[in-house]
């Protein structure tokens, strides 16, 4: 055993670039990326789904006596052979590999069958005969509330409601009676898909009867690998998870999925490899994707543009799973308060199954709903007070380091930077108002976590884990869970790595994602990488330059202190002729130590909120995003453009400028995205035709998605204040700047013609309808009429840090404990027995 | 299922191989499956994406469109020939530098077609690069990166320096605060 390593070294924030980080370095995973798709194993075997055609039906009988004539059948599935139900949230694990007595949407999996060629499983997969008895089609949050219908599921709130949540921070009374002007709206986000390139592929290999590795396109390969363990009752230690580089991800690729499963149960049953790749149609029947969200505001507002009280209503079309919904409904209403000053705040949410593919996480997971509801309101806010929109905002900025309303704990603000500089950008003060009929300017920040400060499962364990191993070569290899999606994950920790310890990109060897060799990273999600791989490598990499200094400092009789390490080099900062190579060094270390190894690992700080619930919102920090977009409406089609879009991100610290703004301008198409076209939209096949809930545009050609003639010029400015909770003051921008980009949409088109749309994406008719309405002297607006009454359940009364609050709720009622999210009450063993309760009764017998 | 077997000799990044595939095999399969050669991608295997595309007589295809046995004599070129040698091409060096490839998914097929569009135009204007690459869909990166990084692989490919805009690497530079 070595000596003990001294203290670790506080991090210390520069501000001037380093050799790698602020530098725009070529990303280190750019060469010959393999995807899962890509591999090849000798007897590979391919595996096809058999997904139902029915929405909401019993499973009467599956005959598969056909399939199994057809040449190169190799075997089936059901889910009798896998009756253990999963889920992502512990709360929530109601999905089993293959639909067991009854399937909950078109396309739900209920057979599997595996084939040698691909076009032979799909063949076989055709001829499985399924018969159903068909139940209540639950087709909306109306239906979804009525008592009388079916039930998707034999767990939840009620009816078709999966969760209802109900929280008050403050008396928002008071604050309306304080206010001027108390604003009411209502506005619909329709839901959409994140269309990410690659179709999702798995690849299972079975090592033994009872070990298999398991390649995937997946951004989770921790909670694929729990969920793994969990259905083909193995233990963890004999089944390996490898996420392979992912064709795109924006949280498409972070739920646990079907063909995974049942494409490593198929490799155990067969003992050969299985590969599976879904077609795209099936893609959009997996989901996950953004909720379709009805929601209500009310706002008290001052003469001078402060705010005074919120309440938010939310009403979340799920889809015919839990996934992440529970999460999703929370974070709804969680980052509300994040962005401006709001000391009176209460949230109702609720979530209703229906017999649709699941939603789920999608870039900016249920705020992207919510922000565009709030930033279109305050715009209204400000015409009505005769405010400037951009005023009325920096107005009610947020304060620096403060606990909102709803006991979250904020960081550093560079929303007044952000928002002065689309301002002067744009010429907003010269043009805003100002521009001829059809030409309009509009304004709308947002804020996002940093990383979510808690798991997805209750645990005491670090949220991001790194290793590292040197020796006298002088290569460094680089261990870590972290799965690259595209966002440029493997060059953060790479060049965290590289900075440390002074050497070049080149001499990092990463080995990530994967479960048998890499320590727990939780997965690409929650835009929590960058601050806590950036951590766990951050201190990883001092406690190996610590080994090495201390063996340097030895050898050259100078302070450890005065050690620098650049280069490639570890010589004394007062005399730099003094050193030795880097590679000269470790093997010096390797000598004085024995074989060379530290670790590092990130946890996230305690929230100081402590109520049923409280776990959604927390995070480390938030970044900052505000944005102009310049649009121009045609008044007698309603077609319309954006013409540019200026946007300012407080990203803390840039790690690499161009990974940043690759991010920035990937989050500015997407919001373009979803504010002007994509929808995840559902219709009723004709009766004749078997009535069946359908999507309405299952393709890449049909389902509408912005091309290179969509995109319009960008100006982007990243504003780099360090934030000293972020390694090297790093904040994250993976999913920030989509949330202004819906929002100043519309107010660009209120500005170019006068009109409200409160709904998106906008499409031209609507335009003209509200310009029609203009015209007859009616409402200028379109979008949903009335927020239906809903039972959120009974509220939750937190008082705020202003009221003397201490994060608590004043009656926490304990009695539904099971269905709650993962928060800060409880003990670990009440948990873990609620947990095993809900498991046992969600088990289908 | 009685399945018609082709056998052709393909000519594939200037190398010959004998292939023998299903007939209806898409060329994007036999590249994919019975070559091996993995780097060129799908996304819909519908020609909705372009994601497959290939040069065949230096020319942009839809891999997934095109039957493997229509083939014979005709040059097929794919991301795995376009390097020179261990050099990168001016294409893969700009798409590097910019970050124009993120997941990299769509990035081999926006190669192959960018690569043909230099050909028949070393000079193309951005509006030129856009049409020419507008049957490809990129959800990562927002297009406007891989249009400035086509424009810098034409310059290299001229023997011109070329160096990024500062803006490009780290965006513009903060406005002055005249107006706040």
């Amino acid at each position: 055993m070595a000596e003990p390593i001294e203290s670790d070294q506080q991090e210390e924030i520069r501000d001037e670039p380093g050799r790698h980080i602020g530098q725009p370095f070529r990303r280190v995973d750019g060469r010959a990326k393999v995807f899962a798709d890509d591999l090849h194993f000798p007897r590979l075997c391919h595996l096809k789904l058999v997904r139902s055609t029915v929405p909401h039906a019993k499973i009467e009988k599956i005959d598969f006596s056909a399939a199994t004539e057809v040449p190169g059948y190799l075997g089936s599935l059901t889910g009798r052979q896998m009756p253990k139900p999963f889920g992502i949230l512990p709360v929530s694990q109601d999905e089993h590999a293959l639909c067991i007595d009854k399937v909950r949407y078109v396309g739900d999996p209920v057979a599997a069958v595996a084939a040698t060629s691909e076009e032979a499983a799909y063949a076989a997969a055709l001829l499985v005969d399924v018969e159903y008895q068909p139940l209540d089609t639950i087709d909306s949050v109306d239906t979804a509330l009525d008592e009388e219908r079916d039930r998707i599921h034999d767990y939840g709130d009620g009816a078709n409601v999966h969760k209802r949540v109900s929280m008050r921070f403050g008396d928002v009374e008071t604050g309306y009676a304080e206010a001027d002007l108390v604003l009411e709206d209502t506005f619909f986000y329709e839901g959409n898909t994140h269309l990410a390139m690659e179709q999702h592929a798995t690849v299972a290999v079975a090592e033994d009867e009872d070990r298999v590795t398991v390649f995937s396109s997946t951004q989770t390969p921790h909670y694929v690998h729990r969920a793994l363990a969990k259905v083909l009752e193995l233990p963890p230690s004999r089944i390996r998870v490898i996420a392979c580089s992912n064709g795109g991800g924006f949280g498409g690729k972070s739920d646990i999925f079907n063909h995974e499963i049942v494409a490593a149960k198929m490799a155990l049953e067969l003992g050969r490899p299985v590969r599976i790749t879904l077609n795209r149609e099936e893609i959009f029947y997996c989901h996950r994707g953004r909720h379709p969200t009805l929601m209500h505001l009310r706002t008290g507002l001052k003469k001078d543009g402060s705010m005074t009280a919120q309440h938010l209503r939310t009403a979340l079309d799920g889809g015919a799973y839990g996934s992440y919904g529970v999460a999703s409904t929370y974070y709804t209403g969680a980052l509300q308060t994040v962005t401006y000053d709001l000391p009176r705040y209460r949230f109702d949410g609720v979530r209703c199954f229906t017999n649709k593919p699941p939603c789920g996480p999608k870039r900016g997971h249920g705020t992207p709903q919510p922000r565009f509801a709030f930033e279109v309101h305050l715009d209204k806010a400000a015409q009505q007070l005769g405010l400037d929109p951009a005023d009325l905002r920096l107005r009610n900025l947020a304060e620096p380091g403060s606990v909102t309303s709803n006991w979250l704990q904020l960081g550093t603000v560079g929303l007044r930077r952000c928002i002065e500089a689309v301002v002067a950008g744009s010429g907003w003060r010269e043009r805003f108002g100002k521009l001829p009929h059809g030409r309009g300017l509009g304004l709308a920040c947002g804020s996002y976590l940093c990383g979510a400060g808690l798991p997805i499962y209750w645990n005491h364990m670090p949220q991001s884990g790194v290793q590292l191993k040197l020796d006298r070569s002088g290569g460094v290899a680089v261990f870590c869970g972290e799965a690259e999606i595209g966002q440029g994950s493997d060059s953060v920790l790479a060049a965290v790595v590289a900075e440390v310890l002074g050497i070049e990109l080149a001499d990092i060897r990463l080995c990530v994602a994967d479960t048998d060799l890499t320590p727990v990273d939780l997965g690409s999600y929650s835009s929590r990488v960058t601050l806590m791989v950036g951590h766990a490598a951050h201190q990883a990499a001092e406690r190996a330059r610590m080994l090495i200094a201390k063996a340097v400092a030895r050898r050259l009789d100078v302070p450890l202190e005065r050690l620098v390490f650049a280069e490639r080099r570890v010589f004394d900062a007062a005399d730099p002729e003094q050193g030795l190579s880097f590679e000269d060094a470790v093997t010096l270390a390797e000598a004085k130590w024995g074989t060379l190894g530290t670790t590092g690992s990130y946890t996230p700080p305690r929230a100081p909120g402590k109520y049923r619930g409280a776990g959604v919102g927390p995070s480390p920090t938030y970044s900052y995003s505000a944005a102009v977009i310049e649009v121009e409406v045609d008044p007698e089609t309603g077609l319309y453009r954006p013409v540019h879009v200026w946007i300012a991100h407080d990203i803390g610290r840039s790690i690499n400028p161009v990974l940043v703004l690759g991010q920035v301008e990937g989050s500015i198409y997407m919001g373009l995205g979803e504010a002007m076209m994509e929808e995840q939209a559902f219709r009723s096949l004709p009766r004749h035709l078997s009535s069946a809930l359908v999507h309405k545009t299952p393709s890449l050609l049909e389902y509408k998605s912005p091309t290179f003639h969509d995109m319009p010029p960008v100006t982007s400015y990243l504003i780099e204040d360090p934030d000293p909770l972020g390694p090297f003051g790093a904040k994250e921008v993976g999913q920030g700047p989509l949330l202004p980009i819906p929002p100043a949409l519309a107010n660009a088109v209120h500005d170019a013609v006068g009109v409200r749309i409160d709904q998106v994406p906008i499409h031209p008719h609507m335009i003209l309808k509200a310009l029609d309405e203009k015209g007859r002297g009616r409402q200028a607006r379109y979008g949903p009429a009335a927020f239906p009454e809903i039972d959120f359940g009974e509220t939750l009364i937190v008082p705020t840090p202003a009221e003397g609050g201490d994060g608590r709720a004043l009656d926490d009622p304990e009695k539904r404990k099971a269905h709650d999210m993962v928060g800060e009450t409880g003990t670990m063993s009440s948990r873990d027995e609620a947990l095993k309760a809900k498991d046992r009764a969600l088990t289908t017998k | 299922m009685p399945e018609q077997t082709t056998t052709l000799e393909l000519r594939i990044n200037g190398e010959r191989r004998v292939v023998a595939f299903p007939t209806h095999h898409t060329l994007l399969e036999v590249l994919r499956e019975e070559c091996g050669l993995t780097g060129t991608k799908h996304g819909c295997e519908l020609g909705e994406c372009g994601t497959c595309a290939v040069l065949v007589d230096g020319r942009p295809v839809l891999s997934c469109l095109a039957l493997a046995a229509e083939m014979a004599g005709r040059e097929i070129q794919t991301v795995e020939g376009l390097q020179e040698g261990n050099r990168l091409h001016p294409l893969q060096q700009t798409f590097a530098d910019l970050n124009a490839a993120q997941c990299g998914y769509c990035t081999p097929g926006v190669l192959m077609t960018a690569k043909g569009l230099l050909a028949d135009n070393p000079r193309p204007s951005s509006e030129e690069i856009r049409e020419a690459l507008s049957g490809t869909l990129c959800r990562c990166t927002g297009y406007h990166k891989i249009i400035q990084a086509v424009e810098g692989a034409a310059a290299l490919s001229a023997g011109e320096d070329w160096t990024p805009a500062e803006e490009v690497l780290h965006g513009t530079r903060l406005p002055e605060r005249g107006s706040e």
